[in-house]
């Protein structure tokens, strides 16, 4: 079968691009090497961070008034005026609230309907092995577009409005939640099946008391990355025309040699990816509240 | 004796066995096309209410009998009967203890144990009542709202031996439910499970590799040849019920009933063994 990636542990990269959950014993990323390798406190901590932030900017902000170019460099000073503008005085396109709502709802509702749509059709294939044969080489077709691309097609379909960049955000989140809802639901245990037929499990049982729940791990890892690319694809098809969002902003900027407008619209973006990180990863802990609690909260900060 | 046979054939008209077996065969498809024999020929029948054991060398093809009878894989050829029905599906009233954990990670043990209920259109709260019964049946009162993951491996397996039970099954099938604890735990566990399965008429068909489990709990223990599997030999149990396992294992009659068994099961064993010294040459 074609669509099959190495089902052997769920920690092993996988062909198709699924992204792996991380198991709860294993304590994530860069946040777990810091806490495991040095027990200072948390205070000495954050004013090493502290430390580290002021230094970039400050290094920043004085080469560019000694050095370097700030036409083309932009700094520190210069974005942080251009933010305070935004947000007091407003964009060229309106204010910037209108600007972030707009991305925001782009990107939100693109969000919903791929991850939606990922995990119904990821879990109907996982669990169906002849329309996940039959469909295999489409949908790796599919997946191997570069589908940044498409946003150029939606403008054309839908027009400048929202519809056509929530389309681009639904074309980049479908496969990544796809491929982990489809890998998530060809790894449920075959005992756990087997023991609630048994007991009496009609198929929608099945689905709604043994795969989806097992599957729920694998589908939280990708939703992470599915937000950002959510957030990519509002921005790619505002750049590709729009009339209002963060996306155009930037665009505006670029197109007025404005680096700081540039950098100001990225500051913004990578705040709402934050934001929208940190509910995810509550609403995860929520949904995994079954699971052994052995990762520490220091560990899972990053 | 004669009148007590003759009352047993009596009933047995009545009451159809609660699993008839005829001549039951079962090939797999291996990865490479060719075809594995777990079971070959296998006749077997078990009367209603009756605790049979089925014993035999390591994967001769023993769980691959409860998964025929439990309907979970159709045989390759033979009939299976479960109350006189042959076996399509899974057949109405079979419960199945598995050899590994099957309780549902994500759920507590109250709701663990409600599952079943909950599949047969139980409402929730009677479910969760009746639950409440068995949970403490098992003695797992004041554990409700633990996840498995907060258990030990022997409190888990009281939660799957409620969760099977609450069903009411007239056919237990049990898959060397114990086999991954303890001595002090198994012990235990065989206690509980002829506490439970008396008086409930319930036919058990319980599969292992160990004899004393096997004896101890059985009316019948079957011995199945190395794979594949067939029928090798059935010896009775006559050991008086009711019975305390750590108790009736240091009986004259049991040893001797052991070494009935062990003299049938021996032979297999050497085979199985061979084989593997065979494959390791």
């Amino acid at each position: 079968m074609l669509l099959e990636t190495p089902s052997t542990t769920a920690t092993t990269a996988t062909t198709a691009g699924a992204v792996t959950p991380t198991p709860p014993q294993r304590p994530r990323g860069l946040g777990a090497l810091i806490h495991g390798s040095s027990r200072h406190s948390r205070l000495f901590v954050s004013g090493v961070r502290a430390a580290l932030v002021i230094f970039w900017l400050g290094s920043w902000e004085l080469t560019a008034r000694t050095i370097i170019d700030p036409f083309f460099y932009s700094m520190p000073s210069q974005i942080w005026d251009k933010l305070v503008t935004w947000f007091t005085v407003g964009t060229s396109q309106g204010t910037i609230w209108a600007n972030i709502s707009i991305t925001l709802q782009e990107a939100v509702l693109g969000f919903f309907i791929g991850s939606l749509a990922g995990i119904v059709l990821g879990i109907l294939l996982g669990r169906s092995p002849f329309f996940a044969d039959v469909l295999a080489p489409f949908i790796k077709g599919a997946n191997a577009i570069p589908r940044i691309v498409l946003a150029s097609l939606f403008v054309i379909w839908f027009g400048l409005g929202m519809s056509s960049k929530v389309a681009t955000a639904v074309v980049l989140v479908f496969f990544a939640v796809f491929f982990n809802a489809f890998q998530g639901a060809r790894e449920v245990d075959k005992v756990l099946v087997d023991n609630a037929r048994i007991l009496g499990a009609s198929r929608w049982d099945l689905m709604r008391t043994i795969i989806l729940p097992s599957a729920t791990s694998w589908i939280l890892a990708s939703l992470h990355v599915a937000f950002g690319f959510a957030l990519i694809g509002a921005i790619v098809g505002e750049f590709t025309g729009a009339d209002k969002g963060l996306g155009l902003l930037i665009n505006h900027s670029q197109g007025n040699f404005d680096a700081a407008g540039i950098y100001a619209g990225m500051v913004i973006t990578t705040v709402i990816a934050l934001v929208a990180e940190y509910v995810l990863t509550k609403v995860e802990l929520r949904l995994t509240a079954w699971r052994p609690p052995t990762t520490t909260s220091t560990a899972a900060g990053i | 004796m004669a009148a007590k046979t003759s009352t047993f054939l009596d009933m047995t008209q009545i009451t159809p066995p609660a699993i008839s077996i005829r001549s039951a065969t079962k090939k797999f498809a291996t990865p490479d096309g060719s075809a594995f024999t777990a079971l070959i020929n296998v006749d077997l029948e078990v009367a209603a209410g009756e605790f049979v054991s089925i014993v035999g060398p390591t994967g001769c093809g023993k769980s691959t009998a409860l998964s025929l009878i439990s309907g979970l894989e159709p045989a390759t050829s033979g009939t299976i009967e479960v109350d006189g029905k042959p076996v399509t599906g899974i057949p109405a009233g079979v419960g199945y203890m598995f050899q590994s954990d099957a309780v549902l990670p994500w759920k507590n043990v109250l709701d663990n144990i409600a599952i079943g209920l909950r599949y047969r259109k139980v409402g929730r709260d009677e479910a969760r009542a009746r639950a409440r019964e068995w949970i403490e049946r098992v003695g797992l009162t004041g554990f409700e709202d633990r996840y498995p993951h907060q258990l030990s491996g022997g409190m888990r397996k009281r939660v799957a031996m409620a969760q099977t039970l609450i069903t009411e099954p007239s056919l237990l099938l049990l898959d060397e439910p114990f086999g991954a604890l303890d001595v002090q735990t198994r012990e235990l566990m065989q206690d509980e499970l002829l506490r439970l399965w008396s008086g409930t008429g319930a036919a058990v068909v319980f599969v292992t590799h160990d004899l004393t489990e096997a004896i101890s709990l059985a009316d019948r223990v079957v011995v199945m040849t190395a794979g594949p599997a067939t029928i090798r030999d059935v010896v009775t149990i006559d050991l008086p019920r009711p019975r305390k396992v750590e108790e009736i294992r240091l009986t004259p009659a049991f040893t001797s009933l052991y070494r009935r068994v062990w003299d049938s099961l021996r032979e297999e064993v050497e085979i199985t063994r061979a084989r593997g010294a065979f494959r390791v040459a």
